[in-house]
């Protein structure tokens, strides 16, 4: 039965692809109308991520499929028993992914406005829920001898599982910073910079927080796991890159960190997949939960065969794209203004006034306004 | 109540996401069919109208896309029990078309959208078709998880639960093969409707004559094809299911007694579960035997009858779908299909008289015409899924077996307002961008200087 735990790994695989992709997206979000301080500035934010955020997301779906398919009884008492922040969860990546598709749809500052908003706290709220959530399955919830979960709603928000939903969200900040520090010019790109030295300490503080716990919660020998040293040592290395201003190793080290943080979590875990609080008998573990050996079977053929060849057009994809965005690509009508491209910015591009300084100057940018 | 509220979300959120999934699957097939013109031909106004209804799709697809994730999740928020029970079959499919084509159809959008400018031609033509091919591909996986619900096929029964023992057979259940023919085939009846509606709006309104007229024929041609081919399909699918889900059709003729041969009512007065005796208006002979056997003399089992063997294999219980919903989403089905046929079949004859752009009749029908594919397909999958109950998996769970057990009635109320809420914002949204997107001018040709330079891509 070696499939169970390749299942397992296949599984904290997927997890751990979705937010070292979708992580700098969710970062993106939520920095977008920062970063950019107009909205040709905010539109080359969201660009710098147009392409790619949409298959980045589908390492979420794959991921929750693939715990239907491979592990029914994990999926099921999860995902009901986690039901209302399940629901929240929904609602932000629905208003989101439909955030960046309809923000430019329509040329009008209210408009806009709200798809800001959208998305700015649908990037906010998804790695915070799924953090508290990926927390919960390692400290425990109230599971009954038939996998049932009995707590209620409040049960969820357990220190060890905010702890884990708050780091994940500040490691998505520093990672969408140093992800636009790589891809935008000008005053976007310093003010990714100075964006990502204000988080990284905040960022650094939360890992070691979040590292040392897990180790605690799930393991009784003192010695730390490679793992959670990785995420301390790749943190600490991202906080002295974004300070020496080397964007693309700082990219890469809060990749890292990111990477090892969710890997943790599933190395504690295992091979638990959802620790009972009410007796440990309970634990829903990978083999309790797991399916037959055939379906794993046949799903290993699939994988085997495709998760390659997605990683193969993904890495292509992100080659196409490499380049970086700037905020006057989004400032002057293009050649053609044919069907797809929405109307460009008008009154709002030009008047650089409008509502996003105020923020900027809030948080102290001082190089904004060299354009 | 909570198995209400659990059925009716599920229902809910499945059939708004089946607004959007067939103007998709549509609509990339012919997006990817105008962009190939182009390239074969060299032709401007294909390339504009590559871009003109590009942008429809993209709409779409970003709304088909999240609404995708939810019923994704809502196997296990709400069919707790269910997902437990069926996961190690009824998962497996769920995985693979992730796996397959959802990386495919969402990355290759993004290489589309935004790789006008920056792939060579042929590779960009490729990208629109990837993205065509993965969407019917994911419609693929998702019809055999389904299909397995209505017929289950390649599992053994291990103490009490279904064990997949035969995947191939879930790919080769004949209810898959036929219901996936048919939604691929109202998937383009859908997108070439949306697209000829569009076309005929512009043409009464103005829009560049010679452009539009070439995507009304287009929509034309597909179109009259698919609504033929839909019929015929379904009628076999009718047949088959027929065979498994004998109380299926059994229901939507309202039939309680068996009949050898079968008549079949045009519309009947009163009926329903608790009157078994309803008028019959306009019985045609034969017709029932014909629809549901293939034979001239079929014979069709009635309710009661089925409803006596089932208690008896199954124990007590009430086996009877609604038959209300069945007798009228079947007609209203059928009868929306051949309005669309006609209203095709009658585009075909002015294609050939010349007078397509110009007949203001005709265009002012072919605009309205863009709603009934919609009612037709959710009618469709009233009739395919509530003719499954009182089964959640035909002869092996009941729906009432298959909810969340920890899952309280407060928070599916929540969750139902949540989504009702959510979904009926980002409708009107989609719809209100729809229609502002297809009144849009179509682009301006590209002036001679620009045709060197590459067509510029698309931004958020």
């Amino acid at each position: 039965m070696a499939l169970v735990p390749f299942w397992f790994i296949v599984i904290a695989v997927l997890w751990t692809g979705f937010f070292i992709l979708e992580g700098f997206d969710f970062g993106v979000g939520m920095l977008h109308s920062v970063v950019g301080q107009d909205d040709a500035g905010r539109r080359a934010a969201i660009n710098t991520i147009g392409p790619l955020w949409d298959g980045n997301e589908v390492w979420l779906i794959v991921a929750g499929a693939s715990m239907f398919a491979a592990f029914p009884g994990w999926y099921a008492t999860m995902f009901s028993g986690l039901y209302l922040a399940m629901v929240l969860l929904l609602m932000s990546l629905i208003i989101r992914g439909v955030a960046f598709e309809y923000r430019g749809k329509r040329d009008a500052a209210r408009w806009r406005r709200t798809w800001d908003v959208a998305l700015t706290v649908g990037s906010l709220l998804a790695p915070l829920l799924i953090g508290i959530a990926l927390g919960d399955l390692l400290h425990g919830l109230p599971i009954n001898s038939a996998q049932n979960f009995t707590g209620s709603f409040w049960d969820l928000f357990q220190p060890y599982a905010l702890l884990t939903g708050v780091t994940l969200v500040l490691i998505c900040l520093l990672h969408g910073a140093t992800f636009l520090s790589l891809k935008t010019t000008g005053s976007m790109h310093e003010r990714s910079r100075l964006l990502a030295r204000r988080v990284a300490p905040f960022t650094a503080a939360a890992v070691v927080a979040f590292a040392i716990w897990t180790h605690v919660a799930s393991s009784s020998t003192f010695f730390i796991r490679p793992l959670e040293l990785l995420a301390i040592l790749a943190v600490l290395a991202a906080v002295w890159l974004v300070y020496e201003n080397r964007d693309g190793f700082a990219f890469t080290a809060t990749a890292v960190t990111m990477a090892s943080c969710i890997a943790s979590i599933f190395v504690g875990l295992y091979p638990n997949v959802m620790v009972s609080s009410t007796n440990p008998a309970y634990s829903l573990t990978v083999h309790n939960t797991a399916s037959a050996p055939y379906s794993l079977k046949a799903m290993t053929v699939v994988v085997v065969i495709f998760l390659p060849l997605v990683l193969a057009y993904q890495t292509w994809s992100y080659y196409v794209f490499r380049r970086r965005v700037s905020r006057e690509q989004f400032m002057t009508a293009p050649a053609v203004p044919p069907g797809p491209v929405p109307a460009q910015g008008g009154p709002s591009a030009a008047a650089p006034g409008a509502p996003a300084p105020e923020l900027a100057r809030k948080k102290g940018v001082r190089h904004g306004r060299k354009l | 109540m909570a198995l209400d509220l659990a059925r009716w979300q599920f229902a809910f959120t499945s059939v708004n996401h089946f607004l959007f999934i067939p103007i998709t699957i549509g609509l990339a097939f012919l997006t990817a069919l105008l962009q190939t013109s182009w390239h074969r031909s060299g032709r401007e106004e294909y390339l504009r109208l590559t871009r003109f209804f590009g942008t429809l799709l993209v709409i779409n697809v970003a709304i088909g896309v999240v609404t995708g994730i939810v019923q994704e999740f809502e196997f296990g928020m709400n069919w707790g029990a269910y997902s437990r029970l069926v996961g190690n079959i009824f998962g497996a499919p769920l995985a693979m078309e992730g796996l397959a084509a959802f990386f495919l159809e969402s990355t290759f959008l993004g290489l589309w959208l935004f790789g006008w400018d920056k792939l060579p031609k042929r590779v960009h033509l490729l990208t629109i078709w990837a993205v065509a091919f993965g969407s019917a591909l994911s419609a693929a996986f998702i019809m055999a998880a389904n299909s397995w619900m209505q017929h289950p096929v390649g599992y053994l029964m291990v103490n009490g639960k279904p064990v997949l023992n035969d995947i191939w057979a879930v790919f080769t259940n004949p209810v898959f093969v036929w219901g996936y023919a048919k939604v691929l085939l109202v998937s383009l009846v859908t997108g070439a409707s949306v697209m000829l509606a569009i076309s005929a709006w512009q043409l009464r309104h103005g829009g560049v004559r010679e452009v539009f007229t070439r995507s009304a024929r287009l929509a034309l041609v597909v179109l009259v094809p698919a609504i033929l081919f839909t019929m015929l399909v379904g009628d076999e699918l009718g047949v088959i299911e027929g065979q498994y889900q004998p109380m299926k059709i059994a229901a939507a003729e309202a039939q309680w007694t068996t009949c050898q041969p079968c008549s079949f009512s045009l519309f009947q007065i009163g009926g329903g579960n608790n009157d078994q005796t309803p008028t019959q208006v306009l019985a045609i002979p034969h017709l029932l035997s014909l629809l549901a056997t293939n034979h001239w003399n079929g014979k069709v089992v009635g309710l009661s009858p089925l409803q006596a063997q089932y208690s008896s294999q199954f124990g007590p219980g009430n086996y009877v779908p609604n038959v209300f919903i069945q007798y009228w989403s079947m007609r209203a089905m059928a009868y929306l299909g051949v309005v669309v046929l006609l209203i095709s079949l009658w585009g075909l004859l002015l294609i050939r008289r010349r007078k397509l752009a110009t007949s203001r009749v005709f265009l002012w029908v072919a605009v309205w015409g863009v709603v009934l594919p919609f009612l037709m397909n959710t009618a469709g999958w009233l009739l395919t899924e509530s003719g499954r109950q009182p089964w959640i998996v035909q002869g092996i769970m009941l729906t009432k077996n298959g909810i969340s057990p920890t899952v309280s009635t407060t928070w599916l109320w929540i969750s139902v307002l949540a989504f009702v809420v959510l979904y009926g914002t980002l409708g009107t949204v989609d719809l209100l961008l729809m229609l502002k997107y297809s009144r849009k001018e179509l682009p301006p040709p590209p002036a001679e200087a620009d045709l060197e330079t590459p067509v510029p891509a698309v931004q958020y």
